[in-house]
């Protein structure tokens, strides 16, 4: 059933309770990765390669093994060889022998930072002096880096292997193009005859990363029986499962993931690095082992999103209509296939309602770590792109920009580029809700002298989705219940869990525990990502509420001697559903719980489901900037994130999202690049040089919340996190636009390339 | 080399621990003590996520080796509340949900108690320049600046 309709009221949907897991992690008890402690634990540290790309032409670990307290040393050669294989849990296309050969070189290293051996000792430190005793001798082989030498003719390639997919014919020879993919409407190279002003423009970004503060944890215990235990943070306890079962050849029910909390993820925690090392180790050595990557290696040796370039080609009538669009998107993938093409194309336009458009691109392997999901994947990257140019479109129509999207924006029935016909979205209502916002009215100020003041907006769309979920109710014999919730907790899942248990039950949320349950304790739930769990997993929480209030009736009807049918359930209690059913008490969900043991027994429901119907995300953001002409230093003012959420079930942790979405996002635009030598290594893995943003750098992030419910959702929710890290790129490139007539067509924005801009304008 | 004997004092309590020279006082904290709510986000000083307070005075316990706490007085997260009474800060941003993944939020929450101790009634450019130390990635900083004004309020009986 639903809760939609304005007849009904919330009464715990859509407040503010502080979150069940909250207390914990202010008094600094809760239990993260690298917390974990178990009995004879020992410590490993990952060797890594110092070159962007050698053969490897043997490995000595003698040395390393005659260290004292050294318990045991593993190589490429220590983890089964697996056929290739696409991989069926995770987020975004994989492949089980790629993974493999990611967590641990075999005859290549292929980036800076690639494991190529794993040390365990009695203590992190003898571990990690052993470590730089493994001998590995190398043959250097020349690199590629950016996406442009990487696609050049006679490039270095980094996968004999490897033909190009998706054109016709199918090349003979092997290169780093891994695939090429298009999505197409109409005809838009014809359709541009039609336009009166054309913008075309090349854009670039560069690779960032996730930079979750909590470093990749795992605590490991093979024990001799083939049974492995796991305690690890993650994305997804399951995954965790499935993949190191598959990259040690283990059956999946021979291992137990525990997820811990998780510091951060945004992407970056949907696979494995550490956990098939560890698990190999502790095989080996028979010991639990602990590894802990530093914040070098998290830069070095796990995945950061894409770099691209992007070419745009977007006309327009004279009145403001778009008639024609074209978008080529060239990722990074890193350096084995898999970069977040396919997304980047199908969200270029999705804000659009167009007749004739076609986005195509291309996965390119490099030199680099191989690219982890983030945020959002590839729409970020395609929509900059986009975004500058229907900004510089709307400048040189004379028009509002917000006014321009507006003419042009997708409606429900929209057919979109990328296949189907949108539903239920909401996104003309941020775009009047930005026209009717007061920041948007606000006058800018004047800027002090050698300042330069300007407003950009922006807007941005992201798929959500649903899937595989599972979720449990318990009513505990004093009349409390427990939710157990198939999805590690990002960023306050719990608590909306518990909201939608407790609304459906009619109780107090107080009454009401949430927690993440293993793999042993909860039905399979595919990943936290996507922008999936409020919303798939809601809906199996939400579901296994219902059936527990079913049955509470049923019992009501077993104590009264009437027709379950005759029995309805309101404000926390089963009351006779009319004169006819009877004169009873209503009983409370804690009087039908002391007698469970009466009625049947205990009160539980689990639930599994496939969740349908996910409800796209639609944003627009307005961001006011302060551009020093001095410095190049870019400030922003003042920002506004506007969001179709669906039904904010934790407004507080929905306008988290947002903030943190869009601070990501500032970050992107403003400063965060991978920054490499000539020797294809990385030159900032580190917080100092890799530059995220920090309080000083920010306003307040305002939120305005635009509520179209999603209807295939028992309470209208939509995915909420990941549109926001949409529209920044945009929103501050085209503030700049606007504050200094410089357009900004590479990320980032940073004061050197800024100030060299300006320089440039000036003549 | 001889591990180093150290007596210190540590959330109120004395302490005595034993630590190799050049351990770190994070990894005392965490692996001599099993005080594990400071975290380790970088190593370098750079996130803040290990932040205590020595002598009243804000330091990343990753960049403080475990030998200097000697003769100190020392306050980490763990001995923040008093008893099963939540600090203010702590009750503050668990109502203005100032924590998503609350890995970052011990070192927040004692680099607030520093910033408040120091300057009860601090502007919100105060407060964001003094936490520019410590990284949190999840939040946008939005609603901690909220917490942390709101706290200062209540501290000040406003």
């Amino acid at each position: 059933m639903n809760y939609l309709g304005k007849d009904v009221e919330l009464k715990v949907v859509g407040t503010r309770p502080i979150r069940p897991d909250g207390v914990e992690k202010v008094n600094g008890r809760a239990s993260f990765g690298a917390d974990v402690a178990v009995s004879g634990m020992i410590h490993a540290k990952v060797v890594r390669s110092p070159h962007a790309h050698a053969r490897i032409k043997s490995i000595d670990t003698s040395k390393a093994e005659a260290v004292k307290g050294v318990q045991a040393v593993i190589t490429g050669a220590d983890l089964p060889d697996i056929p290739s294989e696409e991989a069926f849990v995770g987020e975004g296309p994989a492949n089980f022998r790629e993974m493999s050969h990611n967590v641990i070189a075999r005859d290549k290293v292929l980036y800076d930072g690639h494991a190529v051996a794993a040390v365990a000792a009695n203590t992190a430190a003898i571990a990690e002096e052993a470590a730089r005793l493994v001998e590995v001798e190398y043959e250097v082989l020349p690199h590629v880096i950016s996406v442009e030498e990487a696609m050049a003719d006679g490039a270095p390639v980094l996968h004999e292997d490897m033909f190009t997919q998706g054109v016709d014919p199918k090349p003979t020879k092997a290169s780093n193009i891994a695939k090429r993919v298009e999505f197409k409407l109409g005809d838009s190279n014809a359709a541009f005859a039609k336009a009166d002003v054309i913008v075309e423009r090349q854009y670039t970004t560069q690779p960032v990363h996730q930079a979750y503060i909590e470093p990749h944890a795992c605590v490991v215990s093979y024990n001799p029986d083939g049974q492995a235990q796991i305690w690890c943070s993650s994305q997804g306890q399951f995954m965790v499962r499935a993949f190191c079962a598959k990259l040690l050849g283990m059956d999946i029910a021979s291992i137990r993931v525990m997820p811990m909390e998780i510091g951060g993820g945004f992407g970056g925690k949907t696979l494995v690095y550490l956990e098939p090392l560890a698990l190999a180790l502790s095989k080996k050595s028979g010991r639990p082992v602990k590894m802990v990557m530093s914040r070098e290696e998290v830069f070095r040796g796990s995945g950061p999103t894409s770099g691209g370039t992007i070419n745009v080609k977007i006309g327009a009538t004279k009145n403001g209509r778009i008639v024609a669009a074209e978008c080529e998107t060239i990722l990074q993938a890193g350096a084995f296939p898999g970069s977040p093409v396919g997304p980047a194309c199908m969200t270029a336009f999705a804000c659009y309602d167009l007749a004739d458009v076609t986005a195509f691109g291309y996965d390119v392997v490099s030199n680099r770590p191989k690219v982890a999901a983030y945020r959002a994947p590839g729409a970020p990257i395609s929509t900059f792109a986009v975004e500058s140019a229907v900004d510089e479109l709307a400048q040189k129509l004379g028009m509002d920009p917000a006014e321009f999207r507006l003419i042009n924006a997708a409606k429900n029935e929209t057919k979109a580029a990328y296949g189907p016909t949108l539903k239920d979205i909401g996104y003309v209502e941020t775009l009047e809700a930005t026209v009717a916002s007061e920041h948007y009215k606000s006058d800018l100020g004047e800027a002090p002298k050698g300042k330069r003041r300007g407003r950009g907006v922006a807007s941005g769309f992201w798929f959500n989705i649903g899937g595989e979920s599972s979720g449990a109710t318990y009513v505990n014999e004093d009349g409390t219940v427990s939710v157990v919730s198939g999805n590690p907790d990002i960023g306050g899942s719990r608590a909306s869990m518990g909201m939608m248990a407790a609304e459906v039950l009619g109780i107090d949320v107080s009454r009401v525990r949430t927690t993440v349950g293993d793999t042993a304790s909860v039905g399979y739930s595919f990943l936290t990502g996507g922008s999936r769990v409020t919303f798939a997993t809601g809906m199996a929480v939400t579901q296994s509420a219902e059936e527990v209030r079913d049955d509470m009736c049923r019992r009501a009807a077993l104590i009264w001697e009437i027709d379950a049918e005759a029995v309805e359930w309101r404000d926390g209690a089963a009351h006779p559903a009319g004169e006819n059913a009877g004169k009873f008490d209503p009983l409370s969900l804690s009087d039908i719980a002391a007698k469970s043991g009466r009625t049947g027994g205990p009160i539980s429901a689990k639930c599994s489901i496939n969740a349908q119907g996910a409800g796209p995300g639609y944003a627009t953001h307005i961001c006011d900037v302060e551009v020093d002409e001095e410095t190049g230093h870019v400030a922003v003012l003042r920002y506004t994130a506007i969001q179709d959420v669906g039904k904010a079930i934790h407004p507080a942790y929905v306008e988290g999202q947002m903030q943190g979405g869009a601070v990501q996002g500032i970050g992107w635009a403003l400063n965060e690049e991978y920054i490499y030598n000539k020797d294809g290594g990385l030159d900032n893995p580190g917080f100092l040089d890799y530059r995220v943003p920090v309080a000083s750098d920010l306003p307040m992030i305002e939120t305005q919340l635009i509520e179209v419910p999603n209807p295939r959702h028992p309470f209208g929710a939509k995915g909420v996190g990941e549109v926001p890290i949409v529209p920044p790129m945009a929103a501050v490139a085209n503030a700049i636009s606007s504050a200094t007539g410089v357009r900004m067509p590479n990320l980032p924005m940073s004061p050197p390339r800024m100030r060299a801009a300006l320089d440039a304008a000036k003549g | 080399m001889a591990k180093i004997h150290v007596t210190t004092k540590i959330n109120g309590e004395d302490a005595e621990f034993l630590c190799e020279p050049q351990q770190t006082m994070l990894d005392v904290l965490r692996d001599e003590l099993s005080l594990t709510g400071s975290k380790e986000g970088c190593g370098s000083g750079d996130c803040g996520a290990c932040s205590i307070l020595v002598d009243g005075r804000l330091v990343c316990s990753c960049l403080m080796f475990g030998a200097e706490a000697a003769g100190t007085e020392i306050m980490t997260i763990e001995g923040m509340s008093d008893g099963d009474t939540l600090h203010p800060l702590q009750q503050k941003f668990l109502e203005h949900a100032a924590l998503q993944c609350g890995f970052c939020t011990p070192g927040v929450l004692v680099a607030s108690k520093a910033l408040l101790d120091a300057n009860p009634n601090p502007t919100e450019e105060q407060a964001r320049y003094w936490l520019a130390g410590n990284l949190c990635r999840c939040t946008g900083y939005d609603k901690i600046i909220e917490a942390v004004m709101d706290a200062a309020a209540e501290m000040r009986g406003e």
